[in-house]
């Protein structure tokens, strides 16, 4: 396995391969400057939850200007590790089903689940391919290294796009993009 | 030598049994824990689900030794481990037998007193130390096709090195207020008992269950006639909460797992959820695979949607009704209600063939099929 690459979001500082990309603060927070300063014209991301906009900056950063990015494949993997998964979400929503008016609501539940960011990425890079959501205590470099062993073993698949999230709050998350190659 | 996955043993737990063979004979029988509730939960809308016994469930676990403090989703999934390890001959205290869970929201009943108990991790690892397993467990979660993807990442896991002899699949579902609320508010509950595949279908049920397999690598067939020889997933790409018109994902999987069959599939075990989108893109799948002339069997009108356990829970009642010959009924089917029709029966039909397709999809936009073979005779 190679790595190809990997970016990097933590409060105030995004990367690529360690460089640091410039974000120009729109006043709207970090990771809408983030968005802002990658354009990435896609008004689907207002929509999703933390951790799948994590998921999205991050491959945006990743995969930012590389060529042929939006023609179909199914070669590619899209593997998602978390260990937080989406339970912002959840608290969310929980909070709308006790509250006093019970509005459980819909928005929010279909980002209940933490593959769902496997999903906005396919459905961005339109990637058809093989996608998969591990939950792990900590980003263990062993047990991912061990977990992609077996996503390769799929004889179509040639490259796998994973991501570490793990947000906390808005102090405290941080987000990983990595490109890794079967060779 | 090509590597193959063996199906060492395997435990089943829903609220109309407990055991595999249980189960496949109360189903054959006609019988379902389906039912209306009124306020279970704290819900006021009435839902149609299969709910565990939780005082049945209390005092299996005491009698199996798991402490008290042990959320009601842990206590499930280790009864049903217990058995399936026990049966394999298993020792789960080594370093090479892995453990993967499989749930889509596992002590998301904790949500509100216990947070930090949330994440899938947590359970998986009390269940794995229950064990005195020394490893770190895998959780797969991927929606409806979470069990499914487990099976698939359990085989990766035996075929791609040695370094595990044994691996312990088990997926679990314990349902709460949240699940119910969710559904509800997307409008995907069906106020009666679902009918997959019919015209009139309009919503799937809750279906609480754990199930559990031991797999293990291929010497281990000569004790096992039954392996997992392929498995795919692939995304549809199109809608995080919808599935593609086009049964893109699905196809892919099954067009992926259809070079492998040796014979037609005895049937496909599909997901059939009763969902009006669901069922019509598997139906379009189904027609793009060629397989509209191959039986089909949707188990969700039994047992409900268990989400998580599901791939495993199908994949076992697919085995064992095999075992005996048989295709089983999709009770309640009239049929009429897919552009592409499939060939579902509301009764028990004699199966031909050794191999059958388990079929899948969820939310995210993921799909998934398997190729399970008795290779007994071979």
């Amino acid at each position: 396995m190679k790595l190809l690459g990997i970016s990097r979001i933590t409060p105030g500082l995004a990367t690529v391969n360690d460089i640091q990309r410039e974000v120009v603060p729109d006043g709207k927070g970090f990771l809408h400057s983030l968005y802002t300063s990658l354009k990435p014209d896609y008004p689907k991301f207002f929509k999703m939850d933390l951790h799948c906009k994590l998921g999205f900056l991050a491959t945006e950063l990743l995969l930012e200007g590389t060529e042929g990015r939006f023609e179909p494949r199914e070669d590619r993997a899209v593997v998602a590790f978390t260990h937080n998964g989406c339970l912002q979400n959840d608290l969310e929503f929980n909070a709308g089903c006790k509250a006093e008016n019970y509005f459980p609501s819909p928005a929010l539940f279909v980002y209940t689940l933490p593959n769902i960011v496997t999903g906005e990425i396919c459905i961005r890079n339109r990637y058809k391919g093989d996608s998969s959501c591990f939950v792990l205590p900590n980003p263990d470099r062993e047990k991912i290294q061990e977990c992609l062993e077996c996503v390769f073993q799929d004889p179509v698949t040639t490259s796998a796009l994973c991501t570490w999230v793990d947000y906390k709050s808005e102090e405290d998350y941080e987000a990983y993009a990595f490109l890794i190659e079967n060779k | 030598m090509t590597v193959r996955t063996a199906i060492l043993s395997d435990y089943a737990i829903t609220p109309l049994a407990f055991g595999s063979e249980e189960n496949l004979s109360a189903y054959l029988e006609g019988r379902s824990c389906l039912r209306r509730h009124v306020g279970t939960f704290g819900i006021q809308d009435p839902f149609y689900a299969s709910l565990f016994d939780r005082e049945q469930v209390e005092a299996e676990a005491v009698k199996a030794g798991i402490p008290e403090n042990y959320s009601f989703f842990e206590k499930v999934a280790i009864l049903a481990a217990g058995r399936a390890i026990e049966a394999s001959g298993t020792d789960p205290a080594s370093p090479r037998t892995a453990f993967i869970i499989s749930s889509t929201k596992g002590n998301i009943e904790r949500l509100d007193n216990c947070p930090g108990e949330a994440p899938l991790d947590v359970p998986a690892a009390r269940i794995a130390s229950f064990f005195g397993n020394p490893s770190t467990p895998v959780v797969v979660s991927v929606a409806c096709i979470s069990g499914l993807a487990a099976l698939i990442h359990a085989r990766r896991l035996l075929t791609s090195s040695t370094r595990y002899d044994r691996v312990v699949v088990c997926g679990a579902e314990a349902y709460c207020g949240f699940f119910v609320s969710g559904f509800q508010c997307l409008k995907a509950l069906s106020a009666n008992r679902c009918r997959p595949f019919c015209a009139d279908r309009d919503g799937l049920n809750l279906g609480e269950a754990a199930a559990c397999m031991v797999l293990g690598r291929s010497d281990d067939t000569q004790l096992a006639p039954w392996e997992i020889v392929c498995g795919a997933v692939r995304n549809d790409a199109n809608h995080i909460s919808g599935p593609s018109r086009t049964g893109e994902g699905s196809y892919n999987c099954l067009r992926a797992v259809l070079p492998h069959c040796e014979e037609r599939p005895a049937f496909v075990s599909v997901h059939g959820t009763g969902t009006a989108y669901n069922d019509e893109m598997e139906s379009v799948a189904l027609s793009r695979a060629g397989l509209l002339d191959v039986p089909v069997c949707a188990m969700k009108s039994v047992f409900g949607h268990t989400m998580g356990a599901a791939g495993i829970l199908e994949s076992i009642l697919s085995i064992k009704s095999l075992d005996k010959g048989l295709v089983l009924p999709t009770p309640g089917f009239t049929g009429g209600g897919v552009s592409y029709p499939v060939d579902a029966s509301p009764v028990p039909r004699l199966a031909d063939g050794n191999s059958f397709i388990k079929l899948l999809s969820g939310f995210g936009g993921c799909n998934a099929a398997a190729l399970f073979r008795k290779g007994g005779a071979r």
